[in-house]
């Protein structure tokens, strides 16, 4: 083989604005879309839809379908479906509270509130979750159903396991500590979510300089300084932005009484408090950090997208694709079991209903964020904006006091027009 | 270093014995009681009509079949390959007619695909992935620029030469090309006919599985030839003319002064 140097790197032309950023213009689009739906919904509602309350609301009635939706990206991204998340989430909702209320307390005799309960409740959510999710790649991927049919299967079995195992009844009130995972009832207060807001604005600015300090290494083309200087000068806008609005909502002077007597004390005249990050959201953040990082920079991720692209071209490449398969499954049970601590820990209590129609949510979150059902694209932080969005229209909706079966209607809508939307970018773009 | 003529009048162990393979597909025998052989630095061009086997042949050694029976030996050694990732290990690197390219990822996610390079933390190294196939890609086609972009944006000699890399790249000895100038043009067809020749300059044994008489004449050592599943026969590619290798394909007749 001739001896030749390596490839030239062609100089730059100039670019646009836009274009040096190197901006997604699809992420771009989707923020777009939902500041439009957000400044919409607030004028609409004199104000209130952008309030530091309705906020945090919104954001924890997201981390359930948004945990799950970006498992869901794996697994459509590989060309299969899940349509037993819901399902599959309120069987590990009924386990963990038998687990919790009947188990641990009666059985093993821990008794209520004991220091464990959470912990052993919440591993056994999550092997539960993963086991049923592995059993069910399983028969995708070696048993070679597809997995339409497995997991409409699964919608029907573990729906009603969940019914079974309750006997149709509502368990509550679950272990006090286990209901930290929810909502309003573990959030981490307004200096510990400065700490988090803080470490991750610099964890995110680090990211991007080891990113950029990687591609000159190897003389690839960087975008200028400045361009990255703005980047990084938006993300910690961001992360400290979100941080503040939640920790403006105050926590309501009631509540904060009783917290007070429950410790002995007595609250100060005049005391107030902010909410700050919750625990849930906590969670989602760090299901989406981990999930972008499998996608992008791990064997597993390269070969989940590269199955997605060309399936016979990755079997010819060395990779297993079946045992790929149970992998994408189990660690999308591994999330609906996730997303079952987060769920009952909000409600306090397992429902016979709960999870109902979250496959749908689930699905809708991950295609609205731009996941191709041929298989082959998709992004967790669109799924998690997909997430984000369905559940602002439905909150706004509701708020605005638009009828119920309207609701529907347009989320429907909004769906079906979201991934035309799509195809048309993807057609400029002139990828297939 | 001897020629792969001289190796095989001496009797030396080929790199590659494919013996009395067979392989049915519901009934239809695809492949029966074929036999054939490479040596080091050899090139061994397999013809046959469509349907004659030839690739079905082929892919039991990348691995893509499994075989009914028959054996396959490497250097000699009786080897397993019941997968591709078998095949692999041998350095058996096949470049598919369909390219087996991931439409969505890039040149380089191609080339280290089943073989990524990873970091200490055992993350994926994608900057380092890209300068090698930058590399390899300024030896193979200095033209190549698009390294960022998913090969679906590329033209087919592109994706050729993204298919090509990934085969020798890994320390090939053993390269299974299946119709390798199929989507070519006739600039990019003399590329591969120089690489063919670079390779076996470094003694890598190469079966070229090819339509084109003409082709195989102008790039082989030997030829087999296949028809209707069964081995027609393996001539020296010095001592027939381009007829006596159409006569075989077309009529499963061996020329008889032809013995190899």
């Amino acid at each position: 083989m001739t001896e030749t140097a390596s490839q030239p790197i062609p100089e730059q032309p100039k670019r646009n604005l836009f274009q040096q950023l190197e901006l997604d213009m699809r992420l771009l689009g989707m923020i777009g879309a939902f500041a439009i739906l957000c400044i919409g919904f607030n004028i609409v509602t004199d104000g209130r839809f952008l309030t530091s309350r309705n906020i945090f609301n919104l954001t924890i009635q997201t981390v359930s379908v948004a945990i799950m939706a970006t498992g869901m990206v794996f697994v459509i991204v590989t060309r299969n479906i899940d349509l037993s998340v819901g399902a599959l989430l309120a069987t590990c909702s009924a386990v963990m509270a038998m687990t919790q209320t009947e188990f641990l307390p009666d059985v093993l005799g821990l008794g209520l509130n004991h220091p464990a309960t959470w912990a052993v409740t919440v591993v056994v959510g999550l092997a539960c979750g993963t086991l049923i999710g592995a059993f069910q790649g399983w028969m995708v991927g070696y048993l070679t159903i597809p997995a339409f049919i497995v997991t409409l299967g699964g919608f029907l079995v573990w729906r009603n396991v969940a019914w079974y195992l309750t006997s149709g009844q509502t368990i509550g009130p679950l272990d006090s500590t286990f209901m930290i995972f929810g909502g309003t009832n573990g959030t981490l207060g307004t200096f510990w979510s400065w700490v988090v807001g803080l470490v991750a604005a610099v964890l995110g600015v680090m990211a991007l300089f080891s990113s950029r300090r990687a591609k000159v290494r190897h003389g690839f083309p960087v975008k200028p300084a400045w361009a990255e200087a703005v980047i990084a000068a938006i993300i910690c806008a961001a992360i400290l932005g979100f941080i503040a609005v939640l920790n403006a909502y105050e926590i309501p002077t009631r509540r904060l009484e009783r917290m007070f007597e429950l410790r002995g004390e007595v609250m100060p005249e005049g005391y107030t408090s902010g909410y700050g990050l919750p625990i849930s959201v906590l969670i989602l953040i760090a299901v989406a950090v981990v999930m972008t990082i499998i996608a992008r920079r791990t064997r597993l991720g390269r070969y989940i997208f590269a199955t997605g692209g060309n399936p016979d071209a990755a079997e010819l490449s060395g990779i297993n694709t079946r045992w790929l398969t149970v992998k994408v499954f189990a660690l999308m049970g591994f999330l609906c079991g996730l997303s079952a601590v987060v769920a009952s820990a909000r409600l306090a209590n397992h429902s016979n209903d709960i999870g109902t129609l979250d496959e749908l949510r689930v699905i809708a979150a991950a295609v609205i964020g731009g996941t191709a059902l041929s298989g082959g694209f998709g992004t967790i932080y669109g799924a998690i904006l997909g997430a984000l969005i369905m559940q602002s229209l439905q909150s706004g909706m509701a708020m605005v006091g638009v009828d119920a079966p309207l609701q529907n209607i347009v989320v429907g809508t909004v769906l079906v027009l979201a991934v035309y939307i799509d195809i048309v970018y993807r057609k400029r773009l002139g990828a297939k | 270093m001897k020629s792969a003529k001289q190796l095989r009048a001496e009797g030396a162990t080929p790199l590659v014995e494919m013996k009395d393979i067979s392989i049915a597909f519901g009934g239809v025998k695809a492949v029966d009681h074929v036999s054939v052989d490479l040596y080091p630095g050899e090139v061994v061009g397999l013809l046959g009509h469509n349907g004659a086997g030839k690739s079905t042949l082929i892919k039991v050694l990348s691995g893509a079949y499994k075989m009914d029976s028959g054996e396959i030996r490497v250097d000699g050694e009786k080897v397993e390959i019941t997968n591709p990732r078998d095949a692999r290990a041998l350095n058996i690197e096949t470049i598919y007619q369909t390219l087996a390219l991931a439409d969505n990822l890039d040149a380089t996610s191609n080339l280290f695909l089943g073989r990524e390079m990873v970091t200490p933390f055992g993350l994926v190294n994608d900057a380092a992935m890209e300068a090698e196939c930058r590399k390899i890609m300024g030896k193979l086609n200095p033209n190549f620029r698009k390294f960022n972009e998913p090969v679906s944006a590329l033209s087919g000699g592109q994706r050729q030469s993204v298919a090509i890399a990934r085969a020798v790249y890994f320390n090939a000895r053993i390269l299974i090309m299946d119709e390798p100038t199929a989507a070519l043009g006739p600039h990019e067809t003399q590329m591969v006919a120089e690489l063919i020749q670079q390779l076996k300059a470094q003694g890598i044994g190469i079966f070229l599985i090819d339509h084109d008489v003409h082709a195989v004449m102008k790039l082989c050592d030997r030829a087999s030839v296949m028809k209707n599943g069964q081995l027609v026969g393996t001539v020296d590619i010095e001592d027939v003319t381009d007829d006596d290798l159409l006569s075989m394909i077309i009529l499963g007749k061996k020329p008889e002064h032809a013995t190899a």
